[in-house]
């Protein structure tokens, strides 16, 4: 059995999953202030004494770090920064506490000028003065060479109780994104960990003896020991596990949307063939744009509990929310209260949300039905237009190969998939809109628990050759060794396969899993003076986003 | 202080395509851009937004080109990619999407001429050119400055705006003795239609930032000023780095950058440049970053070490007396062009035009008619090595009515009795056709 936990903004979900059928649920409020009390307290409640002895696992979606960077309750962060030439450092938004030194590696991973032992020695006089705890160390290309990060962490490990190394975040180039997540990595570090031990003391209380898995946003789980090295990795895991949950309780096969329509804001996410896209570049967190894997979600702030106001005779929707719909005793009216006057809904008090309609437009000229279907026809255009927009920009996506763009793929989405408090009354709308068949998945309320319990381990290797250095770099891994002349893309391939397995194995995958794909592949003739000189070899795989074995079934009640 | 600008990017490094396996044309060639422009994180810049290329049509390249004997068995996609790139770079300019554009494409364009039987100096299609002739196309007749700071002699680009007075071609490049494709002296100035809207600038060897700079600030920005083009296009050719394998000279990305950002042009095109490693990833990160208003006093290359490039006295006093000389022809262009014309209703050129990469050898006769109107009638006939004489009309944008009639009527009294084909270029009204034996 395993159980599925979301820690979600209002309601913490549990679900406990047998096979293909959810056995049972449970769902209490979230308390913010403490969110491993709400883990605590749902496991109780779901959890009995019998079903823990048949556990296989248990994955938790925690909007904990999320949380910590949103309400800024991080630590500060000493950041180390070598930039070496290029783009002023000036552009850079780097956090307090950030100490430049010299020191650069270009493109292919030479180093061009060494680091200078004295100005770490500075900066760790600068950093103790300051009481900084935690550090971020981060080079300009450290994920082509890290030897530079190892070299000035290894000179400070003494002092501090975590250091985060720029290039283990991961093996994608983009130094500004290396800058934010390596520093995000750092300042959640004790928060994260402290509520990773909270987690583990209450399993080893409760004598649980099953793995414990956490989600990520890119729609994969960790093992929680690997989570507590790599607390920014859970950031966003919300969204994701809505999604993995669609997937969970409908078979998509086919290019899809999936909606998520909350409170206050509705989530988009695109299916390629059943898959769901990731963000090009890694996810943004308040303003923080990282190079962290995560799914490809475009949010906007319209939800069934947006307020609804009147501008210049127009009905104007959200991006704010008040609290309930007027319908439920709530403040303002919101899009919960127009779909209630006009008939989709007969939930609620149906003259509350008229009465509050109607105040609107003061003129009093406009009948609650008309400013009602008005607002309802804001929320179904605004929804459709992002979509639209959404599918386009991924269509438009840059390639950089001639095959690719005379002959890339382009999304055309078969089907909608909707799920949220308004899935049922929205659908046929959205299908008109969009003129594409809508869905709800059954059993949609407890969607997010079931995709943090079902999703499987989700990995990336980056690996690269240079034959004429005769150096091969398992970038994620910061490992270079030696190769000979003759090391071929074959090999690299073999080798990167190899250790992305190792890798998901280490992160908590199980062997039938374990599906690789490579998400590139190049290899390029490196010439000197008209003479070949070596093969420049580029090799990414992944594991996927997708459901573990078991849930090839949909998942039913 | 500079201004913030939106600036275009179409990253196109084609990285299946080559001339050949070893060739300095070949796949790895903007490999190491797109690492320094990822790594930079440049496209997470506000201000920097990256599109794919379009595909240049048949009818954009016919627009500008006589490819023979066809455009298929001449050029591949990727050619076609290279010239959509920049059509794509301009169209987002003009529509108002950005406030400049740069076309990081390949393979580069400026060797290619009127006629193509095949590739020279890695060149088969202009691309700047074709762009140029989409724009008017679509948004109607704009006076066009095409600034080509590529190493070599764009001879390309001057061989196609030879004869357009609204076509404004400025080639500094380093002295056609030492270098391909060996044209490009400074009394290569135009045809007798358009005298002094072609101006070369052959630069000395080991010719430095300081002398660039000077070409820039006393030539061409007074003569940019004084042509008060509609739009300003820069060939973007990153072969004058001290590091380049195939020339001679010591410019340094710095200098690049401050280039670009003196210019301003609406619109670069990445044209050569083959110190792929050491010098393009710094310089082409130095344009972005000039062209967007961005602070480039950091993008230095490894190599960078200023006392050791500086150009001598001597580099410094040639060209302060050439840009002297070509300034003044400039002035006096209008003068020159009286003693020019003389009598005679029309002007031939002949021409052997020699294909380095395809070795393919032309023999070209071009006649303009003289005209005060309009660019004037031109007339080509060509033949080369491996196909049989060939002949063109080209009625050029704006043309007058007589031009026009005179165009019309030469192109239906040749007969593919003495051509193996007959072709007629109406610009102006977008026409394209041949007559076949």
């Amino acid at each position: 059995m395993i159980l599925g936990i979301d820690v979600g903004g209002t309601h913490t979900d549990a679900v406990l999953i047998n096979g293909a059928t959810v056995v049972k649920t449970a769902k209490v409020p979230t308390d913010l202030s403490n969110l491993f009390n709400s883990f605590l307290r749902v496991t109780d409640t779901i959890l009995s004494e019998n079903e823990q002895r048949h556990l296989d696992r248990i994955v938790l979606s925690t909007t904990i770090s999320t949380n910590a960077v949103i309400q800024g309750k991080t630590d500060p962060v000493g950041m180390i920064i070598s930039s070496g030439p290029g783009c002023a450092v000036s552009s850079l938004s780097l956090p307090e506490n950030t100490v430049f030194v010299s020191g650069s590696i270009d493109h292919r991973g030479q180093e061009i000028e060494p680091i200078d032992c004295r100005e770490i020695n500075a900066a760790n006089r600068h950093f103790s003065a300051h009481d900084i705890r935690h550090l971020g160390i981060v080079g300009k290309f450290s994920t082509r060479n890290p030897t530079h990060e190892y070299v000035i962490g290894d000179a400070l490990q003494a002092g501090y109780d975590h250091i985060s190394l720029g290039h283990r975040m991961s093996g994608n180039l983009n130094f500004p994104r290396r800058i934010a997540t390596t520093y995000l990595n750092a300042a959640m570090w004790r928060l994260y960990n402290s509520f990773v031990d909270n987690v583990r003391t209450f399993a080893q209380h409760r004598s649980i003896t099953a793995p414990i898995y956490i989600l990520k946003a890119d729609g994969g789980t960790f093992e929680i020991g690997q989570s507590a090295r790599y607390p920014v990795g859970t950031i966003l895991s919300g969204p994701a596990a809505s999604i993995m949950g669609i997937m969970a309780l409908s078979p998509i096969t086919r290019d899809a949307v999936a909606l998520d329509i909350g409170g206050t804001t509705t989530d988009i996410a695109i299916f390629a063939k059943g898959v769901p896209l990731l963000e090009p570049r890694g996810v943004t967190i308040e303003g923080h744009k990282t190079l962290i894997r995560g799914l490809r979600t475009t949010s906007i702030g319209i939800g069934g509990d947006s307020i609804l106001s009147y501008v210049d005779g127009t009905v104007v929707v959200g991006p704010e929310r008040a609290g309930p719909a007027a319908a439920f005793g709530g403040p303002s009216p919101t899009p919960t209260d127009a779909m209630i006057v006009l008939g989709y809904s007969t939930t609620g008090d149906r003259r509350a949300a008229a009465t509050s309609l109607a105040t609107l437009d003061p003129s009093g000229r406009t009948s609650p039905s008309a400013i009602a279907e008005q607002a309802f026809a804001t929320v179904i255009k605004a929804i459709s237009e992002t979509v639209s927009t959404m599918i386009a920009t991924i269509n438009n996506e840059p390639v950089y190969t001639v095959h690719d763009l005379l002959t890339g793929e382009k999304i055309s989405p078969e089907a909608v998939y909707i799920v949220g408090g308004p899935a049922c009354e929205i659908a046929p709308h959205i299908e008109k809109a969009l003129a594409l068949p809508c869905l709800v998945p059954r059993n949609a309320e407890v969607a997010n628990a079931v995709g943090a319990a079902l999703a499987r381990t989700t990995a990336e290797l980056t690996l690269r050759a240079d034959t004429e250095k005769r150096t091969l770099t398992v970038v994620e891994e910061g490992v270079q060794t030696p190769i000979t002349k003759r090391f071929t893309r074959d090999i690299g391939v073999d080798i990167c396969r190899d250790k992305l397995r190792e890798r998901a194995l280490k992160m908590g995958s199980s062997h039938e899993d374990i599906q690789i794909e490579l998400t590139e592949d190049q290899t390029f003739t490196m010439v000197r003076d008209g003479y070949v000189a070596g093969k420049n070899i580029r090799l990414k795989a992944q594991i996927k986003p997708g459901l573990i074995a078991q849930a090839e079934e949909t998942v039913t009640a | 202080m500079t201004t913030r600008r939106r600036t275009g990017i179409i990253f196109f490094p084609a990285f299946d395509w080559s001339i050949s396996a070893t060739h300095p044309e070949r796949e790895e060639r903007l490999l190491y851009t797109q690492d320094q422009v990822f790594e930079e994180g440049l496209f997470d810049f506000d201000n920097i937004i990256e599109y794919n290329p379009g595909i240049a049509s048949l009818s954009d390249i016919n627009r500008v080109h006589f490819c023979v004997p066809d455009c298929d068995s001449i050029m591949t996609e990727s050619h076609r990619i290279s010239a959509g790139g920049a059509i794509t770079a301009a169209e987002k300019v003009m529509d108002g999407s950005v406030d400049n554009a740069f076309a990081l494409v390949r393979p580069p364009g400026h060797h290619a001429m009127r006629f193509v039987y095949g590739t020279r100096g890695f060149c088969t299609v202009n691309v700047e050119a074709v762009m140029v002739e989409h724009i008017r196309r679509r948004y109607g007749h704009r006076r066009v400055a095409i600034v080509d700071t590529d190493c070599h002699h764009g001879d390309g680009t001057q061989d196609i705006y030879w004869h357009d007075p609204d076509t404004l071609y400025i080639s500094l490049h380093q002295d056609g003795r030492t270098l391909y494709p060996g044209t490009g002296f400074i009394g290569e100035f135009g045809g007798p239609n358009a005298l002094g809207t072609t101006i070369n600038i052959p630069l000395p060897p080991h010719t430095s930032d300081e002398g660039f700079l000077y070409v820039c600030d006393n030539l061409i920005l007074p003569v940019i000023d004084e042509f008060q083009p509609d739009l300003i296009v820069n060939s973007a050719g990153q072969d004058n780095h001290f590091t380049d394998p195939l020339t001679s000279m010591n410019f340094s990305a710095q200098g690049y950058a401050a280039l670009t950002s003196r210019l301003s042009p609406h619109i670069a095109v990445l044209e050569g440049g083959y110190s792929i490693e050491s010098a393009l990833p710094y310089v082409n990160l130095g344009i972005i970053l000039a062209l967007a208003g961005l602070d480039y006093s950091n993008v230095t290359e490894p190599a960078f070490d200023p006392r050791e490039i500086r150009q001598s006295d001597n580099v410094t006093e040639r060209i302060k007396r050439d840009v002297a000389t070509v300034y003044h022809l400039w002035k006096t262009r209008h003068q020159q062009r009286d003693e020019f014309i003389e009598n005679t209703p029309t002007v031939t050129r002949r021409k052997n035009i020699f294909y380095d990469t395809d070795h393919i050898t032309e023999k070209q006769v071009e006649t303009v008619f003289l005209c005060d109107e309009c660019g004037g009638l031109v007339t080509v006939s060509s033949a080369t090595s491996h196909h049989p004489p060939v002949f063109a009309v080209i009625i050029p944008g704006r043309s007058c009515p007589s031009c026009r009639r005179r165009g019309e009527e030469i192109f239906h009294q040749t007969t593919t009795d003495d051509f193996h084909a007959v072709y007629i270029q109406d610009r102006e009204h977008d026409v394209f056709c041949v007559k076949e034996k």
